[in-house]
């Protein structure tokens, strides 16, 4: 210790030895810890950007106009009513400069045109982060004083999300992420109530299991426990990843439970399938059942509708007489199914269900062999049901659905990064988190019960994006901001064509009055559009009308009663307050007018780009074949039509083409003209 | 006193590396053999938005001077500041590939990535590949040109989606089309979807869209065009030097 000793007491002699010599020493010391706030300013951050930026702009041609532009010192964007306060724009400072779009070094980087402007929203409206920090570190990471770190831009749609309830065009990724959420069931086990009141709505209708002994063997539900993506690639049930012994208990419970459906369950006659061996095939074609269900193909691609269930290896699940009776009237099964009722002769149903039947995997249940079950094992199996929630997505005799299963979701896109779990080697985010979570929940913990899914990249990343828009600022945004989803319609159809269009599930592709699918044509003003003796033969035989579509109406078979009942109905209440019906006469045009509007169609408006009137030169296969409008359409449908088409049909693809009333009128007489060969209809 | 400052280096020590939480990035693999060629299997030229994950991935085969596959060669990516690899290097598989999984940054744009091997002389082989981010505006294009545009002028056809284009008189230009395209201005292109061929003495067979599009959204489809054009779009006016 001695020899230091010295030193030191040398320097102190040297600094402070005398008052004079101290005083002088103080002095300096306070002058120099003085000048330290006003160098801390001189040397920030930020000035050295606003520096850098007016460099780079002084040789440019722009120079005088970004001059002027530019100020200088800390810049400030206050929006009181969303409790904003950002000064992004300090340093990004050419953010509004248009001419600023070659400009590729940031922080000066003009923003990318949206249909916002910065000063009216602020920068973490979107992209989060702190606004109120000045240094590069604080507002764009997470530090000890902010948890907020910058949303990265895979995410950034969700911030639309926190203002916009509907889907926008520009947030593909945010839309198909809220479509998951209720497609995929989410909400059956995680309450997600949204900001304007009503809880998010599960969109997918997982089937009951009250009568499941009826409809399939345990050696199925077994299999489909273990793995339900081995029986379908398609299938939307999760993989509860259950030990052989907890599937064998569940199937066990699952077929005890099961009660034997009461009502027109008695069993098709037996009647004789076709002899022909494609008649099968063919029927499933013509029905257009691939419509809606689909079938993994030999390459391994699932080809069809994904409106019903997959339908690769039904012969491994079905029992014929369930199926059967199934293909003779769904609703007796299940009164709420998508699936219509198809008038399918007895003949047809052996036919239909013989060629459904062959479609089985010889290798899928092979290796499952179950002893008859015991009671403890029901026992055991019916704790797990209610341990897994199987209910709350599944109707099950004596197990109720749990209230509250898994954690509510309503604001998970602002849950502290400090209450969150993370795994050893995750970056510590909450998007990260999300998405680990989304990916593999039973990594997060065995004892987890969250089933894994079969997510793509890309659906995980749509599911996170949509999960952080369940923000604190969406919950507690003011009403006058935010932009509603359009209302879900409950529309009914009423009376004996309601039943009808019940029985039919008409709904499930055709839109009408705002609910049902995007599938098929919207109906609601079919009455102002078609001719009843048209529409009378579309039901009784449709024929296509698009040739280049392969998803068609099919044919349901139905009574000459029922179609009279149902074009009735459809003549007199699907009918728009836009146009009276018999505003132009349905034929009698003078052959002059028809030529103009012959002349018009094909050179000054070239409809046959879309259209074909004349199937000998015409090819356009856009929009509906011509060939016979004037038997199918109304004349002043035709005629309001061209004058607006998104007027009648928001949305519909045909350009507006601002006819004036003289053109519009001779295109409706020369497709009115146009009635068809005979016999041709 | 030695004892002492070994004690606080030590504590400089542990503190230095407490305040790192960077971990050093895991050293990439020995390649145990070496090609002479890299080629694209498949992954280049796609469209995707910016930030997201490209849909399909970037797969790359390293091949030998007589053009056959070579196993364990080492290939590493590299890209844009902001594009993220997944796995960013790796040897290649049996069939001599190296897929991995690209996330585009945060910018619209043709984002060039590359991807290098060593031969055995040591000399670096490259590969470059483009793709391209949608912005928010692109993003609004791409969509409107799927319900209006694509039928016509994308020739592609599948069978959920037939193409009308070999049904024309008159051939619409694919939207790739540089060599046409980008000699066509904004205000030219603009007319051209308001107005219709016919209104600029072009073919009637473009019906105009101004009636049925706002002025927006034809900015939207003019910028996804631009941004998906083969050769790239290069924007006319005045080019500033940049320092």
């Amino acid at each position: 210790m001695q020899p230091a000793k010295n030193p030191l007491a040398s320097l102190w002699r040297a600094l402070f030895g005398d008052p004079v010599r101290a005083f002088g020493v103080v002095s300096l010391v306070l002058l120099m810890s003085l000048a330290i706030a006003p160098a801390k300013h001189h040397f920030s951050e930020w000035r050295h950007y606003q520096k850098q930026y007016l460099a780079l702009i002084r040789n440019r041609g722009d120079a005088v106009t970004l001059q002027r532009h530019f100020e200088g010192g800390i810049q400030q964007i206050w929006l009181p009513e969303l409790g904003v306060v950002d000064r992004c724009t300090t340093c990004h400072v050419g953010i509004k400069e248009p001419s600023l779009a070659d400009l590729t070094t940031q922080p000066f980087h003009r923003h990318p045109i949206i249909p916002h402007r910065v000063d009216q929203f602020g920068c973490v409206m979107c992209h989060r982060g702190q606004g109120a920090a000045t240094t590069v570190e604080e507002a764009h990471r997470s530090t000890l004083a902010w948890e907020q770190p910058l949303l990265p831009a895979r995410y950034i749609e969700s911030s639309c999300g926190q203002c916009h309830r509907g889907p926008l065009t520009g947030t593909p990724q945010l839309n198909l992420g809220r479509q998951l959420l209720s497609r995929y069931g989410c909400v059956h086990c995680h309450t997600i109530k949204l900001p304007d009141g009503g809880p998010m709505r599960a969109a997918d209708d997982p089937p009951g299991l009250l009568h499941i002994a009826d409809k399939t063997s345990r050696e199925w539900i077994y299999a489909w426990l273990k793995d339900p993506q081995a029986y379908a690639v398609s299938a939307t049930m999760p993989n509860f990843k259950l030990s052989d012994a907890d599937a064998r208990d569940i199937s066990a419970f699952l077929i005890a439970s099961s009660t034997p459906l009461n009502g027109d369950t008695a069993p098709v006659p037996p009647a004789k399938a076709s002899p022909d061996p494609t008649a099968g095939a063919s029927l499933y074609g013509e029905s257009f059942c691939a419509s809606c269900h689909a079938v993994q193909n030999a390459a391994g691609n699932v080809v069809g509708g994904d409106i019903g269930p997959e339908l690769t290896r039904i012969g491994n699940k079905v029992k014929p007489e369930w199926l059967q009776v199934w293909l003779r009237n769904p609703r007796i099964y299940d009164s709420g199914t998508a699936m219509p009722h198809y008038r399918f002769t007895d003949q047809q149903i052996a036919t239909l269900s013989g060629f459904l039947l062959t479609k089985a995997d010889s290798d899928l249940l092979t290796n499952v062999h179950l002893d008859p079950a015991t009671p403890e094992q029901i026992a055991h199996g019916k704790t797990l049901a209610t341990e897994y929630g199987c209910a709350s997505c599944h109707e099950i005799n004596g197990v109720k659905k749990p209230e509250n299963f898994a954690p509510e979701l309503t604001r998970i896109g602002s849950k502290p990064v400090t209450q969150l779990v993370f795994l050893p080697g995750m970056q510590h985010t909450l998007p990260d988190y999300i998405a680990g979570k989304i990916r593999q929940p039973r990594s997060f913990g065995s004892a987890l019960k969250m089933p894994q899914f079969g997510f793509n990249p890309a659906q995980v990343d749509a599911l996170t994006t949509a999960l952080l828009s369940l923000s604190d600022r969406s919950q507690n945004l003011p009403p006058a901001l935010a932009v509603a989803a359009p209302p879900a319609s409950t529309y009914q159809p009423a009376g004996k064509a309601g039943q009808l269009i019940a029985d039919l599930a008409c709904f499930s592709c055709h839109t009408i009055n705002g609910r049902g699918g995007d599938m098929a044509p919207d109906l609601t003003w079919e009455g102002s559009s078609v001719q009843r003796q048209w529409l009378k033969d579309f039901l009784k035989n449709p024929n296509t009308l698009r040739p280049a579509l392969i998803r068609r109406m099919p044919r349901f078979n139905l009574s000459d009663n029922d179609i009279n009942e149902l074009t009735d109905y459809i003549m007199t209440v699907y009918q728009t307050p836009a146009f009276d019906r018999d505003a132009m006469p349905p034929g009698g045009y003078a052959p002059a007018q028809v030529e103009q509007g012959r002349q018009l169609f094909y050179s000054k408006y070239a409809c046959q780009s879309c259209h074909i009137v004349d199937t000998k030169t015409d090819k356009g296969y856009i929009g509906p074949t011509l060939t016979q409008v004037g038997s199918r359409l109304n004349a002043a449908w035709i005629y309001y039509w061209l004058k607006n088409p998104q007027a009648l049909r928001p949305g519909t693809t045909e350009p507006n083409r601002n006819l004036s009333d003289e053109d519009a009128r001779s295109l409706t007489a020369f497709l009115m003209a146009q009635k068809g060969k005979e016999g041709s209809k | 006193m030695k004892i002492r400052v070994l004690d606080i280096l030590v504590l400089a020590v542990l503190t230095f590396n407490m305040g790192c939480s960077h971990q050093p990035a895991p050293a990439a693999p020995k390649p145990t053999a070496f090609g002479a060629a890299l080629v694209e299997s498949s992954g280049g030229k796609q469209i995707g938005a910016v930030g997201a994950a490209l849909s399909q991935p970037v797969v790359v085969q390293v091949n030998d001077d007589q053009g056959n596959a070579v196993p364990g060669a080492l290939v590493e990516f590299s890209a844009p500041a902001g594009v993220a690899f997944d796995p960013g290097s790796g040897l290649t598989d049996s069939g001599g590939q190296l897929t991995t999984t690209v996330a585009l940054a945060g910018m619209a744009g043709i984002y060039e990535l590359t991807a290098s091997t060593l031969t055995k002389a040591g000399k670096k082989v490259e590969l470059k590949l483009q793709e391209i981010a949608l912005g928010y505006q692109q993003q609004v294009g791409s969509q409107i040109n799927d319900k209006y545009c694509a039928r016509c002028h994308d020739p592609e056809s599948t069978p959920e989606r037939v193409s009308n284009y070999d049904n024309l008189e008159t051939k619409p230009h694919p939207f790739t089309e540089g060599d046409t395209l980008n000699k066509m201005s904004d205000a030219d292109l603009t007319a051209i979807i308001a107005h219709g061929g016919a209104a600029l003495n072009k073919s009637a067979l473009m019906p105009p869209y101004g009636y049925t599009l706002s002025k927006a959204e034809i900015a939207a489809v003019i910028s996804y065009i631009r941004l998906v054009s083969d050769p790239p779009y290069q924007a006319s006016g005045t080019v500033y030097a940049q320092k």
